[in-house]
């Protein structure tokens, strides 16, 4: 049996079934490599020796019919965990422990899975490198001083660092996708009501989604089925019949009709992306899909949009960190001024730079030329997409413009972080599932990913579609473990 | 159009946000850099164009109005920064 931490989510449940392991041998195997990780830095909070206690407990009367039976788990600092700290990457959040658990986490919870830890991220979710967060930024595993992506960046790096099995992620332009893409593993952005947003720190609420991050497209499928279901506690749950994506995995692809957009041949874009998405096109023919030339007209102004509606949003959404309720203060001398100076000493620059730009598009007098502009663009990058999916089943792109970067490289030019972004953001905007599977390296040996993106509710699609170029891709990440200490 | 001292000043304040001079400065060329960024949504005539409000194309449910959850003062007030008894404490507000 190869060793614990690195086998998959669908070995490990295997494993657990025919007695092989145990949860208490699996969740301490987790516990070791990460107390030899830290300076990857992918811990905000652990929960380590509850998890230890929670895997003897499980195993004294393990439930094998459970779909995550008794398998530990590290989920994003953006769910509310019952009495587990919850920060959502911010100073002003750095002492809240929540009195109420997310949909999504308790999903895995009442499959059997245990609470490893919560993982850092940017300032809520704020970034696209993990540099935003208030704890610090991630290694990514596959190197040095690299970035993991953002800003799901200490979940990307806990799964390519084998430091949890799988995780859940956040997507609000790229959140999930983009780390994904950093680290040389799969990440997947459901339809916009597919899992619930209850319990999770908001961002933008018409954008933020949860999904899955795992090693390879059957661990997704996975954990997808878990985290997947309506929630009358969120009002954007739809009620729809959400497939058995693990039973109905398949790499059958023939006849599927896949469309290729012009418009993601951008400026700038080394040549190993060109050759890298070329492969895919050539895999998925060799698969039997056919291949369509397809036209996204208004690609271009995605990004634009997205920093009106977000930030826009966000601001409404984070005037509630006031010091009063719960979170940071900072004392004033009155209400105001506490509020003031509460939100000042509290968020960091990334979070007050967006605040300000979506408290401004929302202002008076501005709000027809910036917000109710964006509103309009949005639905032409919807129409956009939904001309594209009356002649084709899927769409395949790059999932991002480049390969993981350096640590500080970007930090001074909030405009050239955003352009990260750009291949993942007009998914968000028009509520469409995405995943981002590994496809190839660059020159560096830093790994690159490819976009799948489906029809609304088509998350299966997708799913089988990677799954057929993941066979064909045989992606290695061979990472060397050079952050781990005695 | 570019966003000046005053405008970042007055934005901070809607967003009750306290920030020096300094830091002023600095978000006005940030702010200038985004929105130049932004303003090329201008290139689109979008007269014609419905905007969109949402993306799940649902009709809101409607629920009961019922209690659901029962004596959870203690958990509301849980996380306050600064508490007395059953209620959240702020600074002195009518004088």
């Amino acid at each position: 049996m190869s060793d614990i931490t690195s086998q998959s989510l669908f070995e490990l449940t295997s494993n657990i079934r025919e007695k092989k392991l145990s949860s208490e041998e699996i969740t301490k195997a987790f516990v070791n490599r990460a107390e030899k990780s830290k300076k990857l830095n992918v811990y905000v909070t652990d929960n380590f020796e509850r998890a230890i206690d929670q895997s003897k407990k499980f195993d004294s009367n393990p439930n094998l019919n459970f779909k995550l039976p008794g398998i530990p788990i590290a989920v994003k600092d953006l769910f509310c965990t019952n009495g587990v700290r919850t920060t959502a990457g911010s100073k002003i959040l750095n002492n809240f422990v929540p009195t109420y658990e997310s949909t999504v986490t308790q999903n895995l919870w009442s499959q059997g899975a245990i609470l490893l830890g919560k993982l850092n991220c940017d300032e809520f979710a704020m970034g696209s490198s993990n540099e935003t967060s208030f704890f610090g930024n991630v290694q990514n595993p596959v190197g040095e001083n690299l970035v993991p992506g953002g800003s799901s960046g200490g979940s990307s790096a806990a799964v390519a660092a084998n430091l949890t099995p799988v995780t859940i992620g956040t997507d609000t332009g790229g959140s999930i996708r983009q780390p994904a893409s950093f680290t040389g593993t799969v990440g997947l952005k459901p339809t916009y009501g597919s899992c619930s947003r209850y319990g999770i720190v908001a961002f933008a609420s018409s954008l933020d989604q949860a999904g899955p991050m795992t090693k390879n497209v059957r661990d997704c499928s996975m954990l997808l089925e878990v985290i997947s279901s309506f929630d009358q506690k969120d009002s954007t749950s739809i009620d729809y019949k959400r497939n058995n994506y693990s039973k109905e995995l398949s790499k059958d692809i023939k006849g599927k009709k896949i469309g290729i957009p012009k418009e993601y041949r951008v400026d700038n874009m080394p040549d190993e992306i060109e050759q890298l998405w070329k492969n895919g096109i050539s895999y998925a023919k060799d698969c039997g899909a056919e291949i369509i030339d397809i036209s996204l007209p208004h690609t271009n102004y995605a990004l634009p949009t997205y920093y009106i509606v977000a930030p826009a949003e966000a601001s409404s959404n984070l005037a509630r960190y006031d010091g009063v309720k719960y979170g940071f203060r900072s004392p004033g001398q009155n209400l105001i001024e506490m509020y003031e100076k509460t939100r000042s000493e509290g968020f960091g620059d990334e979070v007050k730079r967006r605040i300000m730009i979506g408290t401004y598009v929302l202002s008076s007098g501005y709000y027809d030329a910036y917000y109710l502009k964006a509103q309009k663009v949005r639905q032409l990058i919807k129409k956009d997409f939904d001309d594209a999916f009356s002649k084709v089943d899927a769409i395949l792109t790059p999932s991002t413009p480049s390969s993981a970067f350096k640590i500080g490289e970007k930090t001074n030019d909030p405009v050239s972080m955003y352009l990260n972004d750009i291949f993942t953001v007009p998914i968000n905007l028009a509520g469409l599932p995405g995943i981002s599977i590994p496809a190839g390296k660059d020159k560096n040996n830093y790994p690159l990913g490819l976009q799948v993106i489906g029809k609304p509710f088509d998350e299966q699609n997708i799913l089988n579609i990677s799954y057929a170029l993941e066979d064909k891709i045989n992606f290695k990440n061979d990472i060397s473990d050079w952050w781990l200490s005695e | 159009m570019s966003i000046d001292l005053k405008t970042v000043k007055h934005i901070s304040k809607l967003a009750r946000i306290s920030i020096d001079d300094e830091k002023a400065n600095k978000l006005k060329g940030d702010l200038n850099n985004i929105f130049e960024f932004i303003e090329k949504l201008n290139e689109l005539n979008t007269d014609n164009v419905q905007a969109l409000t949402s993306i799940a194309e649902t009709t809101l449910r409607f629920r009961k109005d019922e209690i659901k959850s029962e004596n959870i003062r203690e958990k509301i007030l849980k996380n306050s920064p600064e508490e007395n008894k059953d209620f959240f404490v702020v600074p002195k507000v009518v004088e």
